[in-house]
């Protein structure tokens, strides 16, 4: 996977690049919208992420030059001003999704992902499995180790989302949204809470655990016998 | 674009404006009621003359009436006192009898005829070569025979004395009026001088003395309201500066606070080589840290937006109880982990407003009730409507919150139990969010608590701002 970050802050483009290439994605940097611009229109990418506040050639050009020469690359971009306005435009230009600076990386990683898996092509998937852990969306039936658990119906969005990204961080504010639609820095205290009670359900009585704490970022599921908990 | 604005008139100059109207109106009216009587009382003195002229005509007639000369004769010596007297006598048959010099009467005068008493009314007033003459045509019977006698006075002399009246009449009333409008101005500037002195007393006052207050004795009656709108404007003033000058202790150290942390730990963290754990340990402290400053600067920069009114509502309509069952479902483990029970009480309400700010404004409100209901307790939330609001009222089991922490309790960083757990509350400006954004949209929050219960009302208009 091949990502280009326009991104004219030194420190921001240091840290996107350094992170983005250890979570696995090839990473091109332009630190000025003019390469940003050459790089987006010569090369092919499968996401850019842009920052919109760039001294020369500003975000929304860039993204304007993409979409009118018909690249549909998605773009993920960053914003400055958490200003529902710029939400809007750069929507509007037709950009996949946004973060407001300053986010926390987990989530920009987060985010890149589920933009990258939009793109390719939805299988609908019947069953989801990892490890013993194994649940069945239609039927919304959860068993592990051939034991049947009954989740209540967050209980089992929350854990089809762990399970859909396995592998991955997912921090709480996604949580919170996606399971609750909670679009704003909600207590964080009750997503805590409603992990505890899943993982009291799904980990407590088996072995290994799935659903691991990573601190200071948020959760994910993972089959890893290592990893800190 | 730019309106242009002309300053009002100036004080002095309107109540100058109004008695220079005032006066000049009722001097006008005094020069008027004063000429016209002292033209009135000359009328009359001239009456008084034509009668006596033309009785001493007839006197005159009736004594000589035998003989045409010595009629003539005597009639010309009858009148020889008077000075600019004018008359003539005709007899039946229209022949003048006698002329006196100079005499001259315009048809007008003689045609009137059958007047037998001389009156204010029956006066007439002509001019022939500038000379003004007032004068009567009287018809008398002596001795069986008929006389007309026509008798006028020559009133370049009143003419004259009128003049001269009228101008030293209106040169006194000039003054006056003068010497009036002088007055009513020393009256305004000394009248005003109270308001110079509120103003000096204004101008002492600066950001270190906003205790200052104006004295309201020393003010006369008519000030009384601006010295009190005044003093209350300061007393704001006071209160908003006291308050903004908290709200920066408090920031400093709510940052402080924080940044200590981190420094304190990382120097100890790099104080000596440690394992690969330690320094995990050590990053992941830190980034508690930054979370929560990051988190505060947010809360902070949403906070002062909102104070500008530069947040914008993306305003839809929101069904109250779908939104309460939704946060219910959030709040479902936190608030069984607890042992407290969410229960609500509505019909279908809905109202216009942003649904994300308002989700925010809510949960914030249930998390907080959750948090301090008692063990066992019960969280309800009560919808109600009438005409013009919808109101939402959130009320916990649990202590009394003490009145002192009540008032101020949307307060930004204020806290009811300042030793309680920094985690568990944040950062103390979740009820400052939540009473903005009911501002930002036109409602009003209010807090109760007694030993039973705490609850939270927020008042909603039903055609919302924005």
């Amino acid at each position: 996977m091949r990502l280009l970050v326009v991104e004219d802050e030194t420190k921001t483009g240091d840290y996107l690049r350094q992170g983005l290439t250890e979570a696995g994605f090839q990473v091109a940097l332009a630190r000025n919208g003019l390469d940003g611009h050459h790089l987006a229109m010569t090369e092919s990418f499968d996401l850019i992420i842009l920052d919109v506040m760039l001294p020369d050639v500003d975000g929304w050009r860039i993204l304007k030059s993409l979409r009118d020469a018909k690249h549909s690359t998605p773009v993920l971009f960053l914003t400055a001003r958490d200003s529902v306005d710029d939400r809007v435009k750069g929507l509007e230009l037709g950009a996949d999704d946004y973060l407001i600076k300053p986010f926390a990386f987990v989530e920009v990683l987060a985010r890149v992902r589920s933009l990258l898996r939009r793109t390719q092509t939805l299988v609908t998937q019947e069953e989801l499995k990892v490890a013993d852990l194994e649940i069945n969306l239609l039927k919304r039936r959860v068993v592990r180790a051939g034991k049947r658990i009954n989740l209540s119906h967050k209980e089992f969005c929350l854990l089809e989302l762990l399970m859909r990204h396995q592998g991955e961080v997912l921090p709480r504010s996604i949580i919170a949204s996606q399971v609750w639609d909670m679009n704003f820095d909600s207590d964080t205290n009750v997503i805590d809470v409603a992990i505890r009670r899943l993982r009291s359900k799904i980990d407590d009585e088996f072995e290994p655990k799935l659903i691991h704490t990573v601190r200071g970022m948020g959760y994910k599921l993972e089959l890893e016998q290592n990893f800190e908990d | 674009m730019r309106i242009k604005r002309t300053r009002p008139l100036s004080l002095s100059l309107r109540v100058m404006l109004f008695v220079m109207l005032a006066i000049g109106l009722s001097l006008l009216l005094i020069s008027r009621l004063v000429l016209s009587t002292v033209e009135r009382h000359f009328v009359e003195q001239d009456v008084d003359e034509l009668r006596v002229m033309i009785a001493a005509i007839e006197h005159t007639i009736a004594q000589n009436n035998k003989d045409l000369t010595d009629l003539h004769l005597s009639l010309s010596s009858a009148i020889s006192g008077h000075h600019g007297v004018f008359y003539e006598v005709e007899d039946e048959s229209g022949g003048v009898l006698f002329s006196s010099e100079g005499a001259s009467f315009p048809s007008v005068v003689s045609g009137v005829g059958q007047l037998t008493e001389v009156d204010v009314s029956n006066l007439k007033l002509w001019t022939i070569d500038d000379r003004t003459y007032r004068g009567v045509v009287i018809s008398t019977s002596i001795a069986g025979r008929q006389y007309q006698i026509s008798s006028a006075l020559d009133m370049e002399f009143h003419r004259n004395f009128l003049d001269a009246f009228e101008k030293s009449l209106w040169l006194i009333l000039l003054g006056a009026g003068g010497i009036t409008l002088l007055a009513t101005w020393l009256g305004v500037y000394q009248g005003l001088r109270p308001l110079r002195g509120v103003s000096q007393s204004v101008r002492t006052i600066q950001t270190n003395k906003l205790d200052t207050r104006l004295d309201l004795a020393t003010v006369p009656v008519e000030l009384q309201d601006l010295v009190i709108s005044f003093n209350q404007m300061i007393e704001q003033l006071e209160a908003g500066f006291i308050k903004l000058s908290h709200f920066s202790d408090d920031i400093a150290h709510e940052i402080r606070t924080p940044l200590t942390n981190m420094i304190t730990q990382t120097q100890v963290g790099l104080s000596r080589k440690r394992g690969e754990s330690d320094y995990r340990e050590l990053l992941y402290s830190v980034l508690e840290e930054q979370e929560r400053l990051n988190k505060m600067v947010n809360d902070m920069l949403w906070l002062a937006k909102s104070e500008h009114g530069l947040i914008k509502l993306n305003n839809t309509l929101v069904d109250l109880q779908d939104e309460f069952e939704s946060l219910f479902d959030f709040f479902d483990a936190f608030a069984d982990e607890r042992h407290v029970s969410l229960t609500i009480n509505s019909n279908k309400i809905k109202v216009q407003c942003d649904k994300d700010l308002l989700k925010r404004a809510l949960t914030n409100l249930l998390s907080n009730a959750i948090y301090h209901s008692a063990k066992d307790g019960v969280v309800k939330v009560n919808l109600s409507e009438n005409q013009h609001l919808v109101e939402i009222t959130i009320e916990n089991t649990g202590p009394a919150i003490e009145p002192v922490h009540l008032t101020r309790i949307f307060d930004r960083f204020y806290r009811v139990d300042p030793s309680r757990q920094r985690n568990l509350e944040g950062v103390g400006l979740g009820l400052a969010i939540v009473k903005s954004v009911i501002q930002a949209h036109g409602g009003q929050i209010a807090v109760l608590s007694n030993a039973n219960i705490t609850r939270f009302t927020v008042q909603l208009p039903r055609a919302s701002l924005g």
